[in-house]
């Protein structure tokens, strides 16, 4: 068994040394095709241990020593239980279908070998982040995927706008693993090792402040990580990357890491339920904060970004308070439905020629079916319609708010899937229905290749299945190690309008962005001018607000720094120093001036000197000795 | 008493006659001041009971080495005065004074030890001359030796350096070269004469 | 008063400064040489006085072969000084600065 895990571990890095070896070529395709094959070995052993694990096993490897420094022992070491081998499946069926579709859609980029390589280096940071046994290894995945989304949002480095959304996804995340790297050293004070068993074995000895304050903080780097405010205006500039890698990565993956680390520390979040409510909390006002602002955007990628933001709130919500097993089964649901959104964006780009504009789309659903249909089924899931995997995941965190009482939050995130249903339509709607604004452009639109489309069907099976099929051997399954708890309205009349409910407002939300936006439509500039739009388009101005008060000023600060501090101390210190040797030297050198008068004179200085050096210190040592005696 | 009258007589006259030396402005002054300090040390020799050495020090520096001197002063030309640029010589005194000092401070220190064991000790029997023969014979040779071909080759190089026209073996030259080569000498003599 | 040794060695002291100053402030190459002259012949003062009052021949000796080197170094040195006399015709300490550095 500990082969297949290792396969599933190892396969994603020989795929990313192997196709970076060619990074610097032209576009080899098979540099590709043996990525895409390495990632579909890790799929399978995926598979196998997912089949071990239900049948009742963990494995659990330590691969080698890597800190062994007085009472540090860290080793490099694996676990493959519930939630691991939930995520792993997550992540490597995401990757597969997401390396295929990209030869198809990166096949005339010039860097095809190196974005293989980084993608393939992003599955394995990830795999490391989830296959982990201590919070160290954790954390280096955590940097791992963060290294790697740099690399990747950023692909397209000619374009100013891509280097810098790069740079702020990677800085704001260092922001946050500051404070995850704090909850990390405050557990390893106080309990002496970083092992999952060993920490959640013994965290509840700890005083409730600390075990208070560690909670907050891996929190926080979570925060990052998922882009809950303040620190999510990474997520939607992190677009400017190429599409799949928003689908692998901004959908699926990194994003959802945050979630996993909590619920990987339910033991820690479990003794805290006040901090749980205050996530929970951020979660709903996440969800949605994003949601009003898809309302009204008129970036497509941008549109479904901020749809995954609001999911993740959701899983947020879940999370904070205390169904995790719920949090972890709606990552898993919306990885799959969220993903296929953002591979059948990229065929409605590619086909557009790059034009993100849903207004200068329209009617698509005619020279691209395929597509049309698989964007449907995601929306239709992500609506939360039923059967499909939505209904299952995304009204069950609705139930649990509603059976533990936060009356408020439910309210909230029913809201919040109402406009989510409304968005999603819209954007569908815009695209593939009404008229063909495109052709006023000049664009002549087509489907993608069919390896493509077959690449995204699977996707698109698990959106529908995911939620029926998996439910409940995925409940039996995770919660062997998560909390089981049942989330029941015991009043039936309650659960059933609940339910009935539910749906009705989603079904009225999608049929009235049908009949907005699935006809002639046009730009109308008097909304678009009022301010409640503006404020909502420009994503309630924070973007501005942090370039004003953060970036200016440290700007500011840097240059000063450079300017003041480094060049005219800094420098003028190791400067000064060669100087004054050159300068000694300089003056020096007028001793030796062939002349030999002038050199006797200076061999009788030196002569006196060490006299005086001699008599010094005999009378010292005789003085000091003769007194002993 | 006597030792003590001699001992200051001498050093006064050999610090008067070194100072000549050093600080005249004529070459013959100071070669001349020169000779009779070496005789006056030779004094001190004597005085130490080191017969030997006074007798050496008159023949071979006050009779050797003078005679040297004067033949290299012949060479130059000595009717001209000596001109010197004198450039700060207080700074010069002052650091020969202060050199002084200190090692006087040294030399007048009290010796600690009284370990010290004699290398060849003095046996006042014999006389001077006749032990410093067994010693210098006998526990010095290899350095007498070496002395004796540093003469040699202090003698070669003189010669060599001071020499004219050293580039031809008059052993190994034929008669008729010779007369030849004498020819065009005088030839080139009476040419350098007649400029 | 009785004549020790450090008077000896004192009166050398004194020789030997005054060897330095000549050695310090003599610019014509020929009246160098008669400093250095001093130089050793203090030297050889203090060698004799301590075989003397230590009763050891070692100091004889030493004072002896002294003589003997600086014998032969006079006459190196000055053949040297004829040969480069002949050369640039003067013996001035100013003007010989060739191994300027």
């Amino acid at each position: 068994m500990e082969v297949y895990l290792y396969i599933a571990l190892f396969a994603p890095l020989v795929g990313s040394l192997f196709a970076g070896l060619f990074g610097a070529y032209p576009k080899m395709l098979f540099t590709g095709v043996v990525a895409s094959g390495l990632l579909f070995a890790s799929f399978v052993s995926s598979a196998i241990l997912l089949d071990y694990v239900l049948a009742g096993h963990t494995v659990h490897v330590e691969m080698m020593t890597w800190i062994a420094a007085g009472d540090l022992y860290i080793p490099f070491g694996f676990v493959v239980d519930q939630v691991s081998v939930t995520m792993m499946m997550v992540v490597s069926v995401v990757s597969t279908v997401v390396h295929v579709y990209s030869v198809g859609y990166m096949a005339y980029d010039k860097g095809f070998n190196r974005f293989f390589s980084y993608l393939s280096a992003f599955v394995f940071s990830m795999m490391v982040l989830v296959m982990s046994d201590n919070f160290l290894g954790l954390f280096i995945g955590w940097e791992g995927v963060g290294l790697c989304s740099w690399l990747l949002i950023g692909f397209w480095y000619h374009k100013e706008s891509a280097t810098w959304a790069a740079n702020e996804a990677f800085i704001m995340n260092r922001i946050a693993d500051l404070a995850m790297l704090i909850g990390i050293f405050m557990l390893y004070w106080n309990l002496g090792s970083l092992q999952y068993d060993v920490v959640f074995a013994n965290i509840a000895t700890l005083p409730m402040h600390i075990i208070t304050w560690i909670g907050i903080f891996l929190f926080i780097g979570a925060m990052g990580k998922s882009a809950q405010f303040p620190l999510h205006t990474w997520l939607a500039d992190a677009m400017e990357g190429p599409t799949p890698v928003s689908a692998l990565i901004h959908a699926a993956t990194m994003v959802t890491a945050g979630v996993y680390l909590v619920v990987r520390a339910n033991p820690i979040y479990s003794l805290i339920p006040e901090v749980g409510t205050a996530i929970a909390s951020l979660g709903a006002f996440v969800a949605m904060f994003a949601a009003t602002m898809a309302l009204v955007n008129r970036d497509m990628k941008r549109i479904i970004a901020y749809s995954t933001l609001s999911q993740l709130g959701y899983m947020f919500v879940a999370a904070g308070l205390g169904a995790y097993w719920v949090a972890l089964f709606h990552l898993m649901a919306h990885a799959f439905f969220k993903a296929l959104l953002f591979l059948g964006a990229g065929n409605v780009m590619h086909a557009m020629h790059d034009e993100l504009d849903p207004f200068k789309m329209g009617g698509l659903k005619k020279s691209m079916k395929a597509t049309w249909i698989f964007m449907t089924l995601a929306s239709v899931a992500l609506a939360g319609i039923y059967p499909l995997a939505g209904f299952f995941s995304k009204d069950l965190i609705l139930e649990v708010a509603f059976v533990e009482q936060h009356y408020v939050l439910y309210t909230v995130l029913l809201l919040t899937a109402g406009l989510t249903a409304f968005y999603s339509f819209r954007l569908v709607a815009l695209i593939f229905h009404g008229n063909e604004r495109h052709l006023e452009h000049g664009i002549h639109p087509h489907e993608a290749y069919s390896f493509m489309l077959y690449a995204m069907a699977p996707l698109a099976v698990l959106a529908v299945i995911a939620g029926m099929a998996f439910k409940t051997p995925y409940y039996l399954m995770v919660t062997n190690l998560l909390p089981a708890i049942t989330y029941h309205i015991h009043n039936h009349t309650t659960f059933w309008i609940m339910t009935i409910g539910t749906q009705v407002f989603v079904i009225a939300a999608i049929t009235y962005a049908y009949k907005k936006y699935a006809k002639a439509v046009k730009v109308d500039e008097k909304v678009e001018s009022g301010l409640l739009y503006q404020l909502l388009y420009n994503q309630y101005y924070i973007p501005k607000i942090y370039d004003e008060v953060f970036s200016k000023p440290y700007l500011k600060l840097s240059r000063l720094a450079w300017k003041e501090i480094d060049l005219k101390i800094v420098d003028a210190t190791v400067d000064g120093i060669a100087n004054i040797i050159y300068q000694t030297g300089e003056k020096t050198h007028t001793m030796q001036d062939g002349n030999l008068s002038s050199m006797l004179r200076w061999m009788v200085i030196g002569l006196v000197v060490l006299l005086v050096l001699a008599v010094a210190f005999t009378a010292g040592y005789n003085a000091v000795n003769l007194q002993a005696m | 008493m006597f030792e003590a009258i001699a001992f200051y007589l001498f050093a006064a006259l050999t610090i008067i006659m070194f100072t000549i030396t050093v600080m005249t402005s004529q070459a013959l002054y100071a070669l001349t001041a020169m000779a009779a300090g070496m005789i006056f040390i030779s004094a001190f020799f004597f005085i130490l009971g080191a017969d030997f050495l006074g007798a050496i020090q008159i023949i071979v520096y006050t009779g050797a080495v003078m005679a040297i001197y004067a033949f290299g002063m012949m060479f130059f030309d000595t009717t001209r005065d000596v001109i010197e640029k004198r450039s700060s010589p207080r700074f010069v005194v002052v650091l020969g004074a202060l050199a002084a000092v200190l090692v006087v401070f040294i030399v007048l220190a009290p010796i600690v030890t009284t370990n010290l064991n004699a290398n060849y000790p003095i046996d006042l029997a014999v006389g001077n001359t006749q032990a410093i023969g067994m010693v210098l014979f006998t526990k010095y040779l290899v350095p007498f030796e070496l002395a004796a071909v540093m003469l040699l080759v202090a003698m070669v190089a003189g010669i060599v350096l001071a020499g004219k026209k050293m580039d031809k073996s008059l052993t190994l030259m034929t008669e008729e070269d010779i007369a030849l080569m004498h020819s065009t000498f005088t030839h080139e003599t009476t040419q350098e004469e007649a400029h | 008063m009785e004549v020790t040794l450090t008077h000896y060695l004192v009166l050398s002291t004194v020789l030997f400064a005054i060897g330095l100053i000549g050695v310090m402030r003599r610019k014509n190459l020929l009246m160098l040489f008669f400093a250095t002259e001093i130089l050793l012949n203090a030297v050889n003062i203090g060698m004799a006085a301590i075989s003397h009052y230590r009763g050891d021949y070692t100091g004889q000796m030493f004072a002896f072969f002294i003589i003997a080197i600086a014998a032969s170094e006079v006459a190196v040195g000055l053949g040297l000084l004829i040969v480069w006399y002949k050369r640039t015709g003067k013996i001035d300490l100013d003007q010989m600065t060739s191994m300027r550095g």
